[in-house]
């Protein structure tokens, strides 16, 4: 099916032009300029995005909005590019959070402002590539590119310790990459040499090949997620890098990783993905569990939020590999949710890192005095957190543990103890950042948000509140493309 | 003599001519004119540029003989010799500024750099152990010449004689190699020899033998572990202006020496060499990636980066012949030399930066010299950052493509565990490419930095280089179409 107006290309390319033109601004005497051509880059990166979820047809399982052009003849490599009901919220939320990304820096980055805007809009065109790309050279490129702007991003923006974060982040990344090419040129041969990740859906394959393809791309996508035991790059990239970052790695960045599981792991080698599946439950539930109890030590706000979102990772991985249609498409919807959840969370604590410079819980206390209506804001997004009914974060959740209960009571009992330890950590945090009596003079002087603040965590707060009380237009999207996938994986490849 | 034989070796004609016109011609006009070696220079390289492409043009790529057979034109040839052309110009670019506040910006120099470049082309052509040691030895003593050029400097003095010494013994080793492949097969002409071998008519344990030393002499020549001790202190203690034409066409004209000695000649052997080839790509890897981590020298980082990178390269020449038949060939010997021809622009982009940095009087080539470059020249920063992450083999740079065509290769020859070990080395590699990109734009610029000037013609060039290796990573399928063109007549 080959669409007229070819607006996958157009959601990738337009943020990546838009950053070519900001960098071309120069140095900060035009950052006037530079944020202008930002925020219209984002903008209308974000409204070609809109016909995406306009024009789809929710009743059809396959790509749609095709673009097929031959790239590489070479490598025979093709530009591919298509979405299905899986991918195409991503695409969606990826250039919503840019626009938020590039209104939060507006005032704070005052030091090399285009190449920050930059930066972000690149990144914003390279994600949505990895989430449309039906090549696996194409996606690769996409995937590995995307790496280097956050790689900046963090090195360049953050904090003190941003030279390791930034460094470890991206060889972490890099590793697990590597070892997905290696498979990735093994399907190429096995196909009969076709990169189309839609071709090697029906390619057959021995059960020892699945295990090391399994592998292969368990090593990149699970670093990505972050499961545990390979989730230390992120408390580290997440503390260090500065706040926009923070908020694209946790809301976008994350979702890579789980999204290659159901683009790549599932349906490529569906039968060691089954095999191996009590293996990648139980990492899940140490994520959901262990990481809990970690997030609820945690003095550092960010580091607390990082832990948290790799403990709601662990429930998207869960509900994967429980192979249900409650538990991917809760899964799904725990992604949006997160993605919207933690980059509300991020920007938050952005906010009061502005006024404060510090993202120490004991440097604060009493917030609500001085900031009433960011304490209205942060309450709202911590509930979400926690998976408060209502909010988006209770949908995603409750339809995994449904689905895990599904698959046995006792994984779903397990499982459901993140509302616990959710609510705990978070609210914990909450209690003594925002209640309580004035801490100190500094807390004493802060000033509540402004209109642009106001703006960004309105937006985010309507997403929060949209999705948690009526989520039927995430799940009408993705629930055909769902059901596909999990028949197609319920078909043993032997 | 057919007339034909000329026409095919106009490119060699023009050179050897021209160097030799500068030569006496310079000697009366350098005075007045000290711009002429310079200009001269880079019309000879425009001249021998058409006539090749003329060459390449008017055959197609199929291979054609001249001199006895001794002498050979095919897509390989003519498609190196270009991208000669083009390293030689580039370098002369980017070292003018340097010579000329050196007082190197002289007649010798040109003359040396034109014989070395003679020398290069006559080892791409060679179809005859004798033509290819003579361009060998050509290219090579002009080089150990060049790079003792700088009279005061004493490390330089020292550098020329390493290379001498260890460039004489890697000869030493080569002829000895091919001595027994001539008391094997009675023959020196690589046809007859490839036929020799063929007829399984030449002894055996003599053959292997002399491709062993054969083997050893090659990797002497580009550079690869266990012989490569000459890389870092060449590299290290030569003038800039020499170090980046060491570091570039050379490649080039050892890989077509290898191509030449291994493919044409020994491909009965291949199961023998390839397995040689492997060990030594391994070992090229971990030793000139783990190395280059514990430098704070550009340039000996860069050094070993070669040494990794050269390692690299042997992954698709190593993967050529898969149990006797020849059906990757193509695509394997496409992909080595797309590997060498994209290194050679990425080391020229490398070494053009460490170029800038020396400022008159003293050569800038710590690492330390490249902290806060983004605040201090951001244009050059950015044109850094595309190179270091083309030599790490990050997409969307053509190094992606270079190391995907190798590893794409070496899977292709069933040699999954290859892949997976120059995976891993190349995630070693990005280690120490990374620490650059973090030094510019991570770091604060020390107190007495300045920014980086360069001359219009010097920006302009090493703007096209850095973009170039940008947009070959966008749309690198016509690099590779041309390398596997050119080597489509190798194995027929």
């Amino acid at each position: 099916m080959q669409n007229a107006t070819p607006w996958l290309s157009l959601s990738i390319w337009i943020p990546i032009v838009a950053g070519l033109l900001v960098i071309a601004t120069g140095r900060d005497k035009n950052a006037r300029v530079a944020r202008f051509i930002a925020i219209v880059g984002a903008l209308v990166g974000f409204l070609v995005t809109i016909p995406l979820y306009a024009g789809f047809d929710q009743s059809s399982p396959v790509m749609q909005f095709v673009e097929l052009a031959p790239w590489i003849g070479t490598f025979s490599v093709n530009y591919h590019l298509g979405v299905d009901g899986i991918s195409v919220l991503f695409i969606l939320l990826n250039s919503f959070i840019t626009v938020l990304v590039v209104i939060a820096g507006w005032e704070v980055i005052q030091t090399r402002v285009s190449q920050y805007m930059a930066a972000f809009l690149i990144m914003s065109g390279l994600l949505n590539g990895v989430f449309s790309a039906l090549d696996a050279v194409l996606f690769y490129v996409f995937f590995e590119g995307s790496l280097i702007p956050m790689y900046l991003i963090i090195g360049v923006w953050g904090g003190p310790n941003r030279v390791y974060a930034a460094v470890k982040f991206f060889l972490y990344t890099l590793l697990g990459s590597l070892l997905m090419l290696v498979s990735f040129i093994y399907l190429y041969f096995v196909s009969g040499g076709s990169f189309e990740i839609l071709d090697w859906h029906k390619v057959p394959l021995a059960m020892g090949a699945q295990v090391l393809v399994f592998f292969a791309f368990f090593a990149a996508f699970s670093v990505k997620v972050p499961m545990w035991p390979v989730h230390t790059w992120l408390p580290d990239a997440h503390v260090e890098a500065p706040t926009g970052g923070s908020a694209v790695l946790a809301a976008i960045m994350l979702k890579l990783g789980a999204y290659g599981f159901i683009r790549f792991s599932l349906p490529i080698v569906p039968d060691a993905s089954q095999y191996l599946a009590p293996f990648i439950i139980t990492l899940s539930l140490i994520a959901v569990i262990y990481i809990g109890l970690v997030a609820l030590v945690q003095a550092d706000m960010k580091k607390l939020v990082a832990y948290s979102s790799i403990s709601h990772m662990g429930f998207v991985t869960l509900g994967f590999f429980i192979f249900n249609a409650l538990g991917a498409e809760g899964a799904l919807v725990q992604m949006i949710s997160h993605g919207f959840v933690s980059a509300a969370m991020f920007l938050c604590i952005g906010v009061m890192y502005d006024r404060m410079h510090s993202r120490q819980i004991a440097d604060y206390g009493g917030v609500a005095n001085t900031m009433p209506k960011f304490a209205a804001f942060m309450m709202l997004f911590a509930m979400a957190n926690c998976g408060l009914p209502g909010t988006s974060g209770f949908v995603g959740e409750f339809l995994v543990i449904l689905g895990a209960v599904k698959y046995s009571f006792w994984l779903g009992f397990a499982a459901a103890t993140t509302l616990i330890f959710g609510a705990a950590y978070t609210l914990w945090m909450y209690k003594r950042v925002i209640f309580g009596a004035v801490a100190n003079h500094h807390v004493a002087e802060l000033t509540d948000i402004g209109g642009r603040e106001f703006l960004v965590l309105a937006l985010l707060a309507l997403a929060v509140l949209g999705f948690g009380l009526y989520p039927k237009p995430l799940t009408d999207v993705m629930h055909i493309s769902v059901e596909n996938l999990l028949r197609h994986v319920a078909v043993s490849k032997l | 003599m057919p007339i034909e034989s000329f026409v095919l070796a106009y490119a060699e004609i023009v050179v050897l001519v021209a160097a030799s016109l500068i030569l006496l011609v310079d000697v009366f006009l350098h005075e007045r004119m000290p711009w002429f070696a310079y200009a001269a220079t880079h019309l000879t390289l425009l001249v021998a540029a058409l006539a090749t492409w003329a060459v390449l043009g008017a055959t197609g790529g199929g291979p054609n003989y001249a001199f006895g057979d001794m002498f050979v034109s095919d897509g390989m040839a003519n498609v190196l010799k270009l991208f000669c052309y083009l390293a030689v110009a580039a370098c002369l670019v980017y070292s003018r500024s340097y010579l000329m506040e050196r007082g190197l910006f002289r007649g010798e120099f040109f003359v040396l750099v034109l014989f070395s470049l003679l020398g290069m082309m006559v080892m791409i052509s060679a179809n005859h152990l004798l033509t290819l040691y003579l361009g060998l030895e050509l290219q090579s003593l002009s080089l150990y010449a060049l790079v003792a050029l700088n009279r005061e400097s004493a490390t330089s003095t020292e550098a020329a004689m390493k290379y001498f010494i260890l460039g004489a013994l890697a000869s030493g080793l080569l002829l000895y190699g091919m001595s027994m492949l001539y008391g094997a097969t009675g023959s020196l002409a690589i046809t007859a020899i490839s036929e020799a071998v063929g007829n399984k008519d030449a002894n055996r344990a003599l053959l292997v033998f002399g491709l062993v030393f054969v083997v050893a002499g090659i990797a002497f020549k580009i550079g690869l572990v266990p012989f490569h001790m000459w890389i870092p202190d060449v590299y290290h203690g030569a003038p800039n202006a020499m170090t980046i034409l060491i570091a570039s066409a050379p490649k080039l004209a050892a890989f077509a020496i290898a191509v030449r000695m291994l493919v044409n000649g020994l491909a009965q052997l291949a199961p023998d060499w390839q397995q040689m080839l492997v060990i030594l790509s391994v070992l090229s890897m971990g030793l000139g990636n783990l190395a280059a981590i514990a430098q704070t020298n550009f340039k000996r980082m860069l050094a070993y980066s070669a040494i990794g990178h050269m390692g690299f390269m042997l992954l698709g020449l190593a993967s050529g012949v898969v149990g006797g038949n020849l059906f990757s060939a193509i695509d394997a010997y496409g992909s080595a030399m797309f590997y060498t021809v994209v290194y050679v622009l990425m080391t020229l982009a490398g070494f053009a930066v460490v170029l800038l940095m020396s400022r008159s009087g003293f050569e800038a080539d710590s690492l330390d010299d490249l902290k806060g470059l983004n605040q201090r020249s951001p244009w050059y920063a950015l044109l850094t950052l595309i190179v270091m992450f083309s030599m790490a083999g990050i997409p969307p740079t053509v190094g992606f493509y270079a190391k995907f065509a190798v590893i794409k290769s070496a899977v292709a020859a069933g040699q999954i565990w290859l892949a997976v070990v120059a995976v891993v080395f190349s995630l070693i590699g990005a280690f120490y490419y990374l620490r650059v990109v973090k030094l510019m734009y991570f770091d604060e610029p020390e107190a007495n930095a300045v920014p980086l000037r360069g001359d219009r013609d010097f920006r302009l060039l090493l703007s096209a280089n850095g973009l170039a290796l940008l947009v070959l990573g966008v749309l690198p399928d016509g690099l590779m179409q041309l390398c596997l063109d050119s080597v489509r007549w190798l194995t027929v």
